[in-house]
């Protein structure tokens, strides 16, 4: 139960595959656009991440070590062609607005470094574990950046009018432009946020160490 | 320890003035950033008179909230990342009124202050503050402003219209307005606070160059590309049609960003050479923007993206060392 935590702990922020090891950029500049979009994308990858982390580990031993990429990536796909499908039958408009951007999570390269890095070195349910951390810290990554981009872009949250008609949202937000801009602020912030207790302990180091520098002068 | 520190001194005393070796630079100019910024802030006066002259009291408040909100921002963000603050250097004033500039003369007082926010946080403090931002900061704001907001931009009040209250949207010269290139040279027609009146911004941009604040190389080669290819290549086909070359030279913001938005010390090239190749390219991307994109001017984003590309000329033409080897011996 403690490794669980921790690994969640490791995936949505110490470790988030979006804001710290920066993968899976595209989804995360071009889905944002809406929270709606931001939440469907996130928990179709996160399906997707479970899933091929999971039977990835399953045939970990199976698998030669030279075609081991083709392999994932053929496993991969076939979940996504699954999700895929389901969310052509289940969730029409969100499958419609979401595009091509559903049957690129194949090349996701979130999902190919967790199969390359974790799945295929670790037993089943931790790795089934990771997937779900890992996709748990990509929506919560794309969530973050598309409410930014839909309040200050559209002065909507999920559909819902925010400050009424008066006020003029800044359309750049909702374009590509606005997509690095708003990613670059929102990675700024959760740097500061996870550097918080560093700073503080660099902080009392530093002050520590001009007192002793100014003790040694006055002496 | 004192005495050690006296004597070192008494020595320098005594050497200062008989022996001077210093490391180079060994020829030394007055100039500050203060003194170069006031002069381009002297140089923007004419046509900034001239804007409220023919557009109202709009077009005074406008770049004066740019300037100030400038000014605040830099002031602000200087004191919370905790670093010298640099006000006093007149650069956020020209940002500011730069900006103030490429505004419409209208009342919706927020793009200013926007506007500044963005030219001077993101674009320049966050990129290390004066001489470390990439692309120039008014330039950059003017655009965010236009993509956000694309329709309070373009409400341009008809000139010398003190009638209207609202700012309704009159028709620019590039956005079709009829006006002759006589009034379209003295800047008796619609646009940006700013750039209407090319007689003055010319006699801005000659008194920067008298004073020796900007080089010829960057106006000429950028006008000069927009006249030759618009005179051999209308946009409307045809061949050689100067009366469509002026209006081309004179409409939009085209003088005001060859004198003053692409001759920015930190965002054109070091050499000669090198602002002959930076202005030879803002020429040709605005022309491409006027007859093939989507807006009707393409001034601001050819400076921009021409902006990105110094580094590469300034790597092209690195002069060569004085006595060094030749390129490729």
């Amino acid at each position: 139960m403690k490794g669980f935590l921790k690994q969640l702990k490791e995936g949505i922020l110490d470790n988030n595959p979006t804001l710290v090891q920066l993968l899976g950029m595209c989804p995360t500049l071009a889905t944002t656009t809406s929270v709606k979009n931001a939440i469907g994308m996130g928990l179709a990858a996160t399906v997707v991440l479970i899933f091929s982390n999971l039977f990835i580990s399953l045939l970990r031993k199976f698998i030669p070590k030279q075609v081991r990429i083709a392999a994932f990536i053929v496993i991969i796909s076939g979940f996504v062609t699954m999700v895929e499908l389901l969310m052509k039958a289940f969730v029409y408009s969100l499958y419609q607005s979401l595009g091509i951007f559903i049957p690129l999570i194949v090349v996701n390269c979130i999902i190919l470094a967790r199969a390359e890095a974790y799945a295929s070195k670790n037993k089943v349910l931790p790795s089934a574990v990771d997937g779900l951390a890992m996709g748990l810290g990509f929506t919560f990554a794309l969530i973050l950046v598309a409410t930014v981009r839909e309040i200050v872009g559209n002065g909507t949250f999920m559909g819902l009018s925010l400050f009424g008609d008066g006020y003029a949202p800044a359309l750049l937000f909702i374009m590509p432009a606005g997509a690095f801009l708003t990613l670059g602020f929102v990675i700024a912030a959760v740097q500061k946020i996870r550097n918080m207790g560093q700073d503080k302990e660099r902080m009392e180091k530093l002050s520590k160490l001009e007192e002793e520098a100014e003790k040694e002068e006055t002496v | 320890m004192n005495e050690q520190k006296n004597q070192a001194t008494v020595t320098e005393n005594f050497y200062d003035g008989l022996l001077t070796v210093t490391p180079s630079p060994h020829i030394k100019h007055t100039a500050t950033t203060t003194k170069v910024m006031a002069e381009v802030l002297i140089a923007l006066i004419p046509a900034f008179v001239w804007g409220v002259i023919v557009f109202g009291l709009n077009a005074f408040l406008m770049p004066a909230i740019a300037v100030a909100a400038s000014v605040l921002f830099e002031f602000l963000t200087q004191k919370l990342l905790k670093k010298p603050v640099t006000v006093g250097d007149l650069s956020a004033a020209v940002t500011g009124l730069l900006l103030g500039f490429n505004l419409p003369a209208s009342d919706s007082y927020f793009l200013p202050v926007v506007g500044a926010a963005f030219a001077i946080v993101v674009v320049k403090q966050l990129f290390g503050g004066i001489g470390k931002n990439f692309v120039n900061p008014a330039l950059a704001a003017r655009v965010f402003l236009f993509l956000s907001w694309p329709d309070k931009m373009a409400a341009f009040p008809a000139p010398f219209d003190r009638a209207v209250v609202d700012a309704v949207a009159s028709a620019t010269p590039r956005s079709g307005a009829a006006v002759s290139l006589m009034d379209l040279f003295l800047g008796k027609c619609g646009g940006s606070i700013g750039e209407i009146s090319v007689l003055l911004l010319l006699i801005g941009g000659i008194y920067l160059m008298v004073r020796g604040i900007i080089t010829w190389h960057i106006p000429v080669a950028y006008l000069g590309t927009v006249a030759l290819i618009t005179l051999l290549f209308p946009q409307g086909g045809g061949f050689f049609d100067p009366s469509f070359m002026l209006f081309e030279l004179c409409s939009g913001g085209l003088v005001l960003g060859a004198f003053f938005m692409a001759t920015d010390y930190v965002t054109s090239p070091i050499t000669g050479k090198g602002r002959l190749i930076f202005g030879v390219g803002c020429g040709l991307l605005t022309v491409f923007l006027r007859y093939f994109g989507a807006y009707p001017e393409g001034v601001s984003f050819a400076i921009l993206v021409m902006n990105c590309l110094v580094w590469y000329i300034d790597k092209l033409t690195r002069p060569r060392v004085f006595g060094g080897a030749r390129h490729g011996q």
